[in-house]
Formats: structure tokens, C-alpha cells, sequence
């Protein structure tokens, strides 16, 4: 039996009063493309920033390559060498360049040589097509640009797993097939993935996994085809004819 | 009140015209007697800088010190910060000036420690603290502008919290906390005019000494405040051209 990448088990979850996941069991194998989709609010977010603990849950158990998420250092160590994460707001270091903000992880947390790091870094910046603003700040960059130099910061530690939470939600529609194209050649090379997004015809495209969650839990999942064409639950067939509705 | 401060500015007014309250001679740069005196006076301004300068390095950098535990996730750590900063900030810098320059060495004594204080760093021990509660709160207020995001980043490519903080969060910071940090400078050299009672001979420990020779205060102290004026407006400038750079630099 091959070791899950991702393992969620029974996790519970309270901001404050308020219970923000309710029971999720999520497993994730190594090459699996999960998708996840939900209305605002409904905890998609949550759960991806509870696996690579930006968040801590209460109750229930995580894995991450094996590991149990118990906040220890060994965890944390785990999660980072394993996990990458792609942000909504694309959370580039606004004071350095592309380029520094590729080779600080590789250099800070990994000890590698600049001459290594930055042959790294030119590697992931040829793979999301953009190795000639290297040496512009994230501000002179368009947003798809910058969402493409962030999915490079992250593979440039070379992880097993990408978290993609609504990455393509804070950018203009014209840029956002650039982004997607991306991730999808990611996908197609056989990475790991749980993206959250709203993007249908996308997540189509690339998942092997649906996950439906409303209210802090996991209503729904399945195959795509499944999914898209016969939704088992009332919530999943309502969300779909409102987001497929244009 | 209006009444009041009429009768103020008249009395003013007419002060300053009849020449037998001013007596300029003690500080006249022509005479031999009242360029001796300047020269007495203007030479404390090397102390009052030096106090300053060396009393604002150390509370930037204690002001960082006590500002990263206000800046914890976790309360206990949190409460280590706030306690440091409400109880500094409550003590007046000159009953704090007398109990490090008199108490302090009776405290030394009594674990065994012959050390003395004199007058000069007892009171760069007392503005140092004292005005390391403000840059703690600068710092504080300068690194909680900087969004969350950029932390959650650097977690994500495997920073350590010190690590964080050196190449990201600081180096953005900085730009925030530089101008109000220059300006709490002009804080510390006004306050340093304390030092002045515990016999440290800076600007206004000069002038006191000055008016018990020659008997002339209103020349002596309007010359005392009129050198900290060109002292805080020579910062002030500087201060608006960081300000500058530093908004320039941003903008780029």
C-alpha cells in the first residue's frame, strides 16, 4: 500500500464560537489532483491552510507524507519540505525581485549555493514562461505574472504536494487562463494538487477527485463525471446550476 | 481669558522694548566676557548630542526586543510586551532619573556589585528605557502593517520566525517605522535636558551654572532655548529627507 500524501481524518475545527470544519476526512495519494469547490465561506480555505498548518484544527487527525500534524518541529519540518502553496493574493515579497524571491527559500531554508539556487530558480521561471522579468519587482508584473512567479517560488522547493487556494480569484478574466495553463501542465507532469477554485471547466479538466463542501463540511465527492453530470446531493445540484448558470 | 492674554502680549511687548530688563552683554559675542560665556554654553551641545545618540541606539534596539513578544500568537507571550510597555511608560523620566542614578547602585551593592553609575550613563540608562516603551510601540504599529500574507509566505518556503522576520517582514517595515522612529529622536534630546540635575554637563546643565555666576537668566535661558531649536530643526530636516527617500524608494 502506497503511503497517502495527505490524510484527513475526523478534523474539527472553531474560530472561536463559530465551528468553520465539521468532520472532514480528506485522502490524498500521491499524484491525485483533488479539487475543491463550495460557496464563500463554506471552509475550502480552511481545510487547505489546515494541512499545511497556517492554521492549527482542534480535533481529528492530519498527516502529511506519514506524519502526524501534532505542531511539533518534526511536523512543521515535514510540511515544509513536502508542501507549496499558492495564495489567492499571491503574497510576493514586494521588496525584492522575482529572482530574490525565488532563491530565498532555496538559500535560507535549504542551504543551497546562489549559483544552484539560481539555477533553480531560472529553471521554474522557464517553466511558467516568464524567466525574462527576473530581475523586475513583483509590482511591475501584471497579476497573472506575479501568480506565475509565485507558483514558481514554490516549486523552487521542490515540493510533493501544491496547495492552490483560489488562485486565479483575485485576477482580471483575461489572465486568467495563463494561470490555469500552469497548473494544468503541473497536473499533467503529475504533481500532486488540491486546488480550491471556482473555475469549472478547469477543474474538470484536471481533477480526478471532487470535493462539494458547504457549511464546514464535505458534502460531496467523486470522479468529475460524476460530479458534473450526476450530483448526488441537492446542495451540490443547486451550487452547480448557480455557478453554471452564465 | 481674552483679557488675560492681552495683558500677557502687552506686558511682553513692552518688556522687550525698555532695555533694563535685557542685559544681551553676558552672552555678546564682541566682548571678550560674553564670547566666553557662548563658548561655555554651546559647548555642552557635544554632550546633549552624544547622550542622545548613544541613549536612542540603545532604546531602538531594546525597543525591538520588547516589541517581537507583542507581536505573539500566543497571549502569555503577548502580556510579557504590554506589561513592559504600560509600566515604563507610567514613570515620569525624572523620578526614574534619580532612582537609576541614586537607587540602582544600592541595589548593585547589595548582589555584590561594585558598580558605580555616573551621571552620564545614568541618564542614557534612563532615557534608553524610558523611551524604549515608544519604539516598542513603533515597531509594533510598523510590523502589523505589514500584511499577513507576507509571514504566511515565508512559512510556506520553510523561513524560521528570525529568518521572517531579517528578509521579509523588517526589510518592509522599516520604511514605516524609520520616519516616526527619527522623530522620537527629537523626544530624547529634549528629554535629555533632565540629565542636567544629576550633574551631567550638557546644554542646560551649563545654562543653570551660568545664571548662578552671572545672574542673568532671561538672556542665558533664552539662548538655552534658542540652541535646542537649532538642534531639533537640523533633526526635523533630516527627518523630512528620509521621510522623502524613504517614499521615493517605496514608489520604485
Amino acid at each position: 500500500m502506497t503511503q497517502d500524501a495527505i490524510e484527513m481524518i475526523d478534523v474539527d475545527k472553531w474560530f472561536g464560537d463559530f465551528q468553520v470544519l465539521k468532520g472532514i476526512n480528506l485522502n490524498v495519494k500521491p499524484g491525485d489532483r483533488v479539487v475543491i469547490c463550495g460557496p464563500s465561506g463554506s471552509g475550502k480555505s480552511t481545510v487547505v491552510r489546515c494541512i499545511n498548518r497556517l492554521e492549527t484544527h482542534q480535533k481529528g487527525v492530519i498527516r502529511i507524507g506519514g506524519v502526524v500534524q501534532d505542531g511539533s518541529a518534526k511536523a512543521l519540518e515535514a510540511i515544509r519540505s513536502e508542501v507549496g502553496m499558492v495564495f489567492q493574493q499571491f503574497n510576493l515579497f514586494p521588496h525584492l525581485t522575482v529572482m530574490e524571491n525565488l532563491l530565498l527559500g532555496p538559500m535560507k531554508a535549504r542551504g543551497l549555493s546562489r549559483k544552484d539556487a539560481e539555477a533553480r530558480a531560472m529553471k521554474y521561471l522557464e517553466r511558467v514562461r516568464i524567466p525574462e522579468q527576473a530581475h523586475k519587482r513583483p509590482g511591475q508584473l501584471s497579476g497573472g505574472q506575479q501568480q506565475r512567479v509565485a507558483i514558481a517560488r514554490s516549486l523552487c522547493m521542490e515540493p510533493k504536494v501544491m496547495l492552490f487556494d483560489e488562485p486565479t480569484s483575485a485576477l482580471d478574466p483575461e489572465m486568467i487562463s495563463e494561470v490555469l495553463d500552469v497548473i494544468v501542465e503541473l497536473a499533467v507532469e503529475g504533481m500532486t494538487m488540491v486546488v480550491v477554485t471556482h473555475e469549472m471547466g478547469f477543474a474538470r479538466k484536471v481533477a480526478d477527485q471532487m470535493v462539494f463542501m458547504d457549511e464546514g463540511e464535505i458534502v460531496e465527492t467523486g470522479t468529475p463525471e460524476e460530479f458534473f453530470t450526476a450530483p448526488k446531493s441537492q446542495r451540490t445540484q443547486t451550487f452547480l446550476k448557480q455557478i453554471l448558470s452564465h | 481669558m481674552r483679557v488675560l492674554f492681552s495683558l500677557a502680549a502687552l506686558l511682553v511687548l513692552s518688556g522687550c522694548g525698555s532695555s533694563d530688563i535685557w542685559g544681551w552683554y553676558v552672552v555678546n559675542p564682541m566682548t571678550p566676557a560674553g564670547w566666553t560665556n557662548i563658548k561655555f554654553l554651546v559647548n555642552g551641545m557635544g554632550a546633549t548630542i552624544l547622550l542622545s545618540l548613544i541613549a536612542a541606539s540603545i532604546s531602538m534596539v531594546l525597543g525591538l526586543i520588547v516589541a517581537l513578544p507583542g507581536l505573539s500568537e500566543r497571549r502569555g507571550i503577548r502580556v510579557i510586551n504590554r506589561v513592559y510597555v504600560e509600566f515604563i511608560r507610567a514613570i515620569p523620566l525624572l523620578p526614574m532619573l534619580f532612582w537609576v542614578f541614586y537607587g540602582l547602585p544600592i541595589v548593585f551593592k547589595s548582589m555584590g556589585l561594585n558598580i558605580q553609575i555616573d551621571p552620564f550613563w545614568g541618564a542614557i540608562i534612563t532615557l534608553a528605557l524610558s523611551d524604549s516603551a515608544f519604539t516598542a510601540e513603533i515597531y509594533r504599529a510598523g510590523i502589523q502593517s505589514i500584511a499577513k500574507g507576507q509571514t504566511e509566505a515565508a512559512k510556506t518556503i520553510g523561513l524560521s520566525y528570525i529568518q521572517t522576520m531579517r528578509y521579509v517582514i523588517l526589510p518592509q517595515a522599516i520604511r514605516r517605522i524609520l520616519p516616526p522612529l527619527a522623530n522620537q529622536f527629537i523626544y530624547i534630546v529634549k528629554m535629555s535636558a533632565f540629565a542636567s540635575v544629576i550633574g551631567m554637563q550638557e546644554l542646560t546643565r551649563r545654562a543653570n551654572e551660568l545664571v548662578v555666576t552671572e545672574y542673568r537668566p532671561l538672556e542665558i535661558y533664552t539662548l538655552l532655548i534658542v540652541e535646542y531649536l537649532v538642534l531639533v530643526l537640523l533633526i526635523s530636516a533630516g527627518v523630512r529627507w528620509l521621510e522623502r527617500k524613504m517614499g521615493s524608494d517605496e514608489r520604485g
